[in-house]
């Protein structure tokens, strides 16, 4: 240990070597070849050790020079949002709401030639055999005009059977949904709703009355919770959607609400 | 009860506690028609003034006794009569939509009528601030220069100037007769500007100075001529919600941090601050808002607009004179509407709250103070309109139809009426007189988010998500 500043007190005193600068100069310049020298050279720990200073020391560096360069470019204009909101909205984190869905007299007209324009258009043909099973009624099964739904249907909350022995479709309690996954399609977002009633299937009207849900059955769901309003400034309360997939085949029924 | 008396003993009373005269024989079965013409009759008044009555703060509908009947009040007693005066004009409810002018290419976030009631502004989304012609309702000027969404809109109280700000912080003037930026554009506030507030007439009727509350804690204090930042306010510690720039030299604000503040404007030191309120504190209304928006112009007794030719003096002793009759004594009172559901009604001399007011179940939006300074009326995201009394703080109706959150409400000049404009994309005009729905105005296709009623009365204007700007009259 040095005793007292005394290198500085002579440097003070009689000043540094004549040649102090150039020495210090060449000695930066030849600092990169040293330090190249010694990563080639050092082994085991050593190394270990220097390489992760030195890592440290250009993570650093690097962190320095960008940090040069934002200042230099000039900062660009900010690109105005979609979807202005009021002031006292803004700190509100309200998600975007969808509009107000088409208006309400094209979907009458609509509704009345029973034409939607569709996600899925062509639907493949359901047979009544893949439908209905037929079930053998009487004492010695002779009777065969029983039928069982084999896809999923949707049965309203009012119906109730007809005497068991006259009945002729029955309806299987695992295949009864009653509520189904839809997509809003602007929003890109999916709601569990519940079922208000099958609109159209387009195989056949026959299933439409029973209920059957198949691929690209248009069904009417109850949105109420999404909180859409009409211009009238009414909470709409029924749309319309099209199953996408095969609920028989896949135990749950997702939909695309048809706006 | 039934009551077998003919006649009682009532005294008049003003609702500042005065009487009109001495104690009367009255029929029990008066109607309020008659006790108006008594009571022009004990006041001398030159013009009939038409009044409503109150007894017990129950308001006399039809008769006398039908009110004593229904409410078991004592008739053996003097009773005491309060009468209050309404506007002697009449505003006609707004019924039909008298055109839908597009022309912003976004959301119409802002919109206010001028205080002469001869100019519209509109501020949106697409960065523009639009000027409407009011007779022929088209477009007159689009003044661009913004960077961002315009979120506020103000106008001078001499009507010759508007402010508008915008998302980047920035302010800017305008002329309303071209449509020309004037002077600089002011640049301070590090975040978007939530309210603007001019200085009032009649402290300055140059209308140079006025304030910002910025969303970050700041209210700053502008010199609109020389484009420069006069001062700072700071104190709050979360954003600035509202800002209202008092008759009596007081700059009012409300913020997020859960507090109001008083400053002093000439010095910018703070007095007093509000504390009560448990969550963000939304808006602000002072009682003398009206007079201090419309200056000197008042909506009727100068028809003919010929306020150009009069001198500024003369001009700003109308507006003291008119802020004078609101405010006699020098200390005005304001309501503050918050997060956490309720309403506090605050004195600027008291440091204490006079009530708080509970009853709505949601978020409460907006509050206005009716032209008049009777009402308080509130709009809250629990879909329902309030009713208060401006005096007590007494709940006085709920007003239910909005299917969702209603945003803002506007009053028109005589009071009687009131719209509000909602998140189920109509606007609803509202009686006072019966406390419901007067008039249901759909027509927007989506919310609707600004609406203003002209200080004249003549017109409503609406704007909302659906990019277009509504005008509804009679």
């Amino acid at each position: 240990m040095p005793q007292n500043e005394y290198m500085e007190r002579h440097r003070k005193l009689y000043g540094r070597r004549l040649d102090y600068e150039e020495r210090q100069r060449k000695k930066e310049a030849r600092a990169p070849k040293k330090r190249a020298k010694m990563a080639r050279e050092l082994r085991g720990m050593k190394a270990k050790l220097f390489q992760k200073q030195r890592r440290n020391e250009k993570i650093q560096m690097k962190r320095k020079i960008q940090a040069h360069e934002e200042k230099k470019v000039k900062k660009q204009a900010e690109k105005v949002e979609d979807g202005a909101l009021p002031t006292y909205l803004l700190d509100r984190g309200i998600q975007s709401s969808a509009k107000v869905l088409s208006n309400m007299i094209k979907q009458k007209r609509k509704e009345k030639t029973g034409k939607w324009d569709v996600p899925i258009p062509k639907v493949r043909a359901q047979s009544d055999a893949e439908v209905f099973k037929v079930l053998r009624s009487g004492k010695t099964k002779r009777k065969a005009w029983k039928r069982m739904v084999t896809k999923v249907t949707y049965v309203g909350e009012n119906f109730t059977r007809k005497p068991p022995k006259y009945e002729r479709f029955i309806r299987p309690m695992a295949l009864r949904f009653n509520k189904a996954h839809v997509t809003h399609p602007e929003l890109k977002a999916t709601f569990y709703l519940p079922i208000i009633g099958v609109k159209k299937n387009p195989n056949s009207a026959m299933y439409t009355s029973l209920g059957v849900i198949t691929k690209g059955t248009v069904i009417e769901v109850n949105i109420s919770e999404l909180g859409l309003v009409t211009q009238t400034g009414k909470v709409v309360w029924g749309k319309y959607a099209q199953v996408t997939n095969n609920p028989e085949n896949d135990g749950c029924i997702n939909a695309i609400l048809l706006v | 009860m039934e009551i077998d008396v003919n006649t009682i003993q009532a005294r008049l009373i003003s609702d500042s506690g005065e009487e009109a005269g001495p104690p009367l024989d009255l029929p029990i079965d008066v109607d309020t028609k008659q006790l108006e013409l008594i009571c022009n009759a004990l006041l001398k008044n030159e013009e009939q003034t038409p009044y409503i009555f109150f007894i017990n703060d129950d308001e006399v509908k039809t008769t006398v006794k039908d009110t004593l009947t229904s409410k078991n009040i004592d008739v053996e007693n003097v009773l005491n009569i309060v009468y209050q005066p309404q506007a002697v004009f009449r505003v006609r409810a707004v019924t039909r939509c008298t055109s839908s002018m597009p022309g912003h290419a976004e959301a119409v976030v802002a919109l206010s009528f001028s205080p002469n009631s001869l100019h519209l502004a509109s501020g949106s989304g697409d960065t523009t601030l639009r000027l409407w012609d009011l007779t022929t309702e088209t477009p007159q000027f689009t003044c661009t220069g913004h960077k961002n969404w315009v979120l506020v809109v103000s106008w001078s109280p001499d009507s010759k100037k508007i402010a508008s700000a915008c998302k980047s912080g920035e302010l800017k003037i305008w002329d309303p007769e071209n449509g020309k930026q004037i002077g600089k554009t002011m640049t301070g506030h590090k975040k978007w500007i939530n309210s603007i507030s001019w200085e009032p007439y009649h402290i300055n009727p140059e209308c140079r100075k006025l304030a910002s509350a910025g969303h970050d804690n700041d209210v700053r204090i502008w010199d609109t001529v020389l484009g420069t930042c006069v001062k700072i306010l700071s104190g709050h510690t979360a954003a600035i919600t509202s800002v209202k720039w008092g008759g009596t030299g007081f700059i009012f604000t409300s913020s997020k941090d859960r507090t109001c503040k008083m400053y002093r404007a000439d010095d910018g030191v703070m007095c007093r601050t509000f504390s009560g309120h448990s969550h963000w504190v939304n808006n602000l209304t002072l009682n003398t808002d009206y007079v201090l928006r419309t200056g000197p112009f008042h909506p009727v007794y100068d028809k003919k607009k010929s306020y150009k030719v009069k001198e500024k003096e003369e001009l700003r002793m109308m507006a003291l004179e008119r802020f004078q009759s609101v405010c006699p004594n020098d200390i005005e009172s304001f309501v503050s509407c918050s997060d956490d559901f309720t309403l506090y009604l605050w004195r600027s001399d008291q440091k204490q709250c006079i009530t708080r007011m509970t009853g709505h179940q949601n978020v409460v939006n907006d509050v206005k103070y009716s032209p008049d300074v009777k009402t308080i009326a509130s709009a809250s995201f629990d879909k329902t309109v309030r009713l208060w009394r401006a005096s007590d703080g007494g709940f006085i109706a709920v007003l239910r139809g909005h299917v969702q959150a209603v945003y803002c409400v506007a009053w028109s000049a005589d009071s009687r009426m009131l719209v509000s404009s909602s998140k189920d994309s109509t606007l609803k005009v509202w009686s006072l007189k019966t406390k419901k729905l007067a008039q249901e105005l759909p027509g927007h296709a989506d919310e609707v988010f600004a609406v203003d009623w002209a200080p004249d009365g003549s017109k409503v204007a609406s704007g909302g998500k659906d990019k277009v700007l509504k005008m509804w009259a009679y």
